[in-house]
């Protein structure tokens, strides 16, 4: 069975058509990468599949159930997560308090107002562990605002990752990271998502980044899905290929420096 | 703004550390000074209790409440009430019945002005303590309109009626007493508060404050904890209210009064809302500013709004902030 | 039915009232998203300041000065507005809303100790003027003209306002910086002058309405507290930002406010919070407001 499976889903902002009718299946333990062209509704598409915006008509099915409605904290609970493009963490928290606190709130103990957070030690050595998998480690007792940009983009997708979701959706992890830093942190994300083996649908302009880790490339283009499969298969796309880089040939997605 | 929290957390020792010292001088006060020094500090007390409540909405789930009074109000004519209707006298009962009401109505406010945030939180919260205010005022026959309710302390008793105020010197014991029992009070409010804003829930709080987007995509229910913290806020700031009356031995409409909810959250701008502590300073400094104010001039207001502007102008976080703030920067030279 | 006539009268005469104390109010938060709760001290500054220059400075003068000197206190009050918005409110629009709105409480205790320091703690009045223009037949009963006066005073000042937001250049920048701050002052307009502007007309308005309640009504202390919450009601129900809101919320108000004093004066002003909240619960902005 399918873990996720969108059918016919649209929404529309009056004319435009920022989710055209897009029927997208993804399997279990799937990498998959969601790209296009900026307005192609990339990020439309992922916040309606996690109630961000409300989808207009169409389905959307999360192991078999229909979470069309579900609110989001209905589709948190099921087992989706996401990060976000623009960072969305809690500023005045410390890392470690963030990633606790993410803990605690899968675990449901975020009710708990008699008892003491940081005497939790099994939530505190987990926190301690996320920390360490996302190379966060040092920078545990600093508040997140303090972070530098690449920092605070791991430790978004950290929270994502701390909720232990069967679904993951990373909207650009790496938008606005230098490029030095952009193949660490890819790499950290995906040798953590591979590693445990958590399907994940990413967001992602860097076709370099998109090509080496993807087991699936989706191509949206004006909110519909042009073209999908695996990175070979869209390596020889002519069509993407236009559609991406402007110009169609055996080398197009070689890089030419 | 500077968050006071140790990052992992508190280390429970600094905190014994410090606040048994600070507990030894509370306890041995009332040898040192006067009864009227002894009462004007456990008004400081009673005022810390309402601040701490309402500071786990600012300081804590970022809602600015401009309507708290109704909760002191609600405590201290709850307490009237059972002396005027019920002729009772024991402080315990006050305690409960008036944590009760107090409990339920700001159950039920909270309930509605969760909802929304912000200005329209803060207009809604005026609002609805308007309400009781001018119940409080119009239902003369029922609340003693502008006359007021007594509470006298003659009649009253503590522990369940083991501590009685009659005879010689019945007002020193008096003030001598209370001091006690509402210290003790308070360092149980402090404790709990302390213990829910260090719980998961308390993290969750500041959460929902710092990212309202993200703490939903955590998983956590925004409104209903948004309520209980409006809940137990309301109570805190309602126990304060039953303290109060005995004390100031009378309860008027002006409790109620939109300008005490200034006040309230001036004495906890004043000690700085993102800290834990800067409430209590904030309430205790501000109560004897206060007193000073009005026993120095017949304008102080004047000198109490002239302090706020400054305190916005130059001094944001407060005292305990600013001190904070400027410890932390000694710490970091040495 | 001539009781009802009066009765309708002095509910319009009332909500002409409301509406500058609230236009201003909304002005304010509209064009500056600040919500200020100095608003009522202001409007009872414009009542002092005129009632202090009819009733004790110009007393016994002739009508006709008498009403050149009732717009003074809007325009004090209006150039006092103008003093305080570059010294106190400036230095907060980079902060937190909540330190806005602490600073113009601070605002209100300053400003009802200087009116306290100013004018005394005995009422003052104006009704010089109300007595001199005597009354007029209304159906059987005799109607202060003063009243009428003010009605048509309000009636202009509704037009004159909806004029220079709607139709003039000003009106255009005004409405161009409450929707996109940063837009407008990307376009070369001077900002920090448009928040000076916007702030003394809406301090303007306030004291405009005190000015003119004076002859009809004493100053007192406490009449700033009072009135402004009244004005929050108006503007919660008008919708915070919005003109029109501002005026049909000021009728509302002053007619459930008449019809609250003569059927049940207890929970008169009771109602009044009541339907505040309830307008929050449901239509948060309002009548006519926008989010």
């Amino acid at each position: 069975m399918n873990l996720l499976e969108t059918i016919n889903l649209k929404k529309y902002f009056g004319d435009t058509r920022a989710v055209d009718n897009v029927t997208l299946t993804v399997a279990e333990r799937e990498f998959v990468s969601l790209v296009g062209p900026n307005g192609a509704g990339k990020t439309s598409l992922i916040n309606v599949i996690s109630a961000l915006l409300p989808s207009d008509s169409g389905k959307i099915l999360f192991k078999g159930d229909d979470i069309t409605h579900a609110t989001v904290t209905e589709r948190v609970k099921a087992g989706i997560a996401r990060s976000f493009q623009i960072v969305n963490l809690f500023d005045d928290l410390t890392a470690f308090d963030n990633v606790t606190l993410t803990i605690f709130s899968r675990q449901g103990k975020t009710a708990d107002l008699l008892a003491l957070a940081h005497l939790d030690h099994a939530v505190s050595a987990e926190a301690d562990a996320v920390l360490r998998n996302f190379n966060l480690a040092d920078k545990r007792n600093e508040r997140a605002r303090d972070l530098a940009q690449g920092e605070r983009k791991l430790l978004d997708v950290a929270l994502a990752y701390a909720l232990k979701p069967k679904l993951l959706f990373l909207d650009e992890p790496t938008s606005g990271v230098s490029t030095r830093d952009k193949g660490q942190i890819m790499d950290t994300i995906a040798s953590v998502v591979r590693g445990e083996g958590i399907t994940a649908v990413i967001v992602e302009h860097d076709m370099d980044v998109v090509f080496k880790y993807s087991d699936r490339i989706v191509v949206m283009q004006q909110g519909a899905i042009l073209a999908q499969g695996t990175p070979d298969e869209i390596r020889k796309n002519d069509q993407v290929a236009m559609v991406l880089l402007g110009s169609a040939g055996p080398d197009a997605f070689t890089r030419k420096d | 703004m500077q968050n006071n929290t140790a990052s992992t957390g508190p280390s429970t020792r600094l905190i014994v550390a410090c606040a048994i010292p600070i507990l030894l001088v509370l306890l041995a006060l009332p040898r040192f000074i006067d009864v009227y020094q002894t009462q004007l500090f456990t008004y400081g007390l009673i005022y810390a209790i309402a601040a701490l409540g309402f500071n786990l909405l600012l300081g804590y789930t970022g809602l600015l409440s401009f309507g708290h009074s109704a909760y002191f109000g609600l405590g201290a004519y709850s307490a009237a009430f059972l002396v005027k209707y019920f002729g009772v006298g024991s402080i315990e009962i006050y305690i409960l019945v008036g944590l009760v009401t107090t409990g339920l109505i700001s159950g039920a406010f909270g309930y509605v002005c969760v909802r929304h945030t912000r200005i329209f939180f803060g207009i809604l919260t005026l609002a609805l303590s308007q309400v009781l205010w001018t119940l409080a005022y119009k239902f003369f026959w029922v609340t003693g309109g502008t006359d007021g309710l007594r509470v006298a302390f003659a009649n009253l008793t503590l522990v369940g009626g083991l501590i009685e105020f009659k005879g010689r010197n019945a007002y020193q014991s008096f003030v001598q007493s209370y001091y006690y029992y509402v210290l003790f009070l308070f360092c149980v409010c402090t404790t709990l508060m302390w213990v829910i804003v260090h719980s998961p829930f308390g993290k969750a709080l500041q959460a929902i404050r710092d990212n309202e987007t993200r703490a939903q995509f955590l998983g956590i229910p925004i409104r209903r904890y948004r309520w209980i913290a409006f809940l137990l806020s309301g109570s805190f700031t309602g126990l304060a209210g039953i303290l109060w009356v005995p004390l100031n031995g009378l309860v008027t409409p002006d409790i109620l009064y939109w300008p005490f909810s200034g006040e309230i959250v001036f004495m906890t701008v004043l000690g700085g809302f993102r800290t834990f502590t800067g409430p209590i300073v904030g309430a205790v400094v501000f109560n004897y500013l206060k007193v000073y104010a009005v026993a120095s001039t017949a304008y102080w207001q004047f000198m109490l709004g002239a302090v706020l502007v400054v305190l916005v102008l130059v001094l944001p976080t407060g005292i305990v902030g600013t001190l904070s703030r400027q410890f932390r920067r000694v710490r970091k030279r040495a | 039915m001539d009781i009802l006539i009066i009765q309708i009268l002095n509910s319009i005469f009332y909500a002409c009232i409301l509406f500058l104390i609230a236009a201003g109010l909304s002005l304010i938060y509209g064009v500056m998203r600040i919500v200020n709760l100095a608003h009522g001290s202001l409007y009872a500054l414009g009542a002092y300041v005129t009632a202090w220059a009819i009733g004790t400075v110009a007393a016994g003068a002739p009508l006709w000065v008498l009403f050149l000197l009732l717009p003074l206190g809007a325009i004090v009050v209006a150039a006092v507005g103008a003093l305080i918005e570059p010294t106190l409110l400036r230095p907060l629009y980079n902060r937190p809303e909540e330190y806005q709105l602490l600073i113009t409480f601070a605002l209100l205790l300053i400003l009802e100790d200087v009116m306290h320091f100013l004018f005394g703690g005995v009422p003052l009045t104006a009704g010089a003027v109300i007595d001199s223009m005597g009354t007029m037949r209304v159906m059987n009963l005799q109607y202060p003209i003063y009243n009428l006066v003010v009605i048509v005073i309000g009636i202009m000042a509704a037009v004159f306002l909806w004029a220079v937001i709607y139709r003039t250049r000003f009106g255009v920048i005004l409405r161009a910086t409450s929707q996109n701050m940063r837009m407008a002052s990307a376009l070369g307009i001077n900002v920090k002058w448009v928040y000076v502007q916007a702030f003394a007309l809406g301090c303007f308005m306030a004291g405009l309405g005190g000015a003119v309640v004076v002859p009809a009504q004493a100053a007192v202390l406490g009449m700033g507290v009072e009135a402004l919450i009244l004005a929050f009601v108006v503007v919660v129900i008008g919708g915070l930002g919005s003109l029109e809101g501002a005026l049909i919320g000021a009728l509302i108000v002053s007619f459930v406010r008449t019809a609250g004093i003569q059927f049940f004066p207890e929970i008169e002003l009771a109602v009044l919070y009541l339907i505040a909240a309830l307008v929050l619960l449901i239509r948060p902005t309002g009548l006519f407001g926008r989010a």
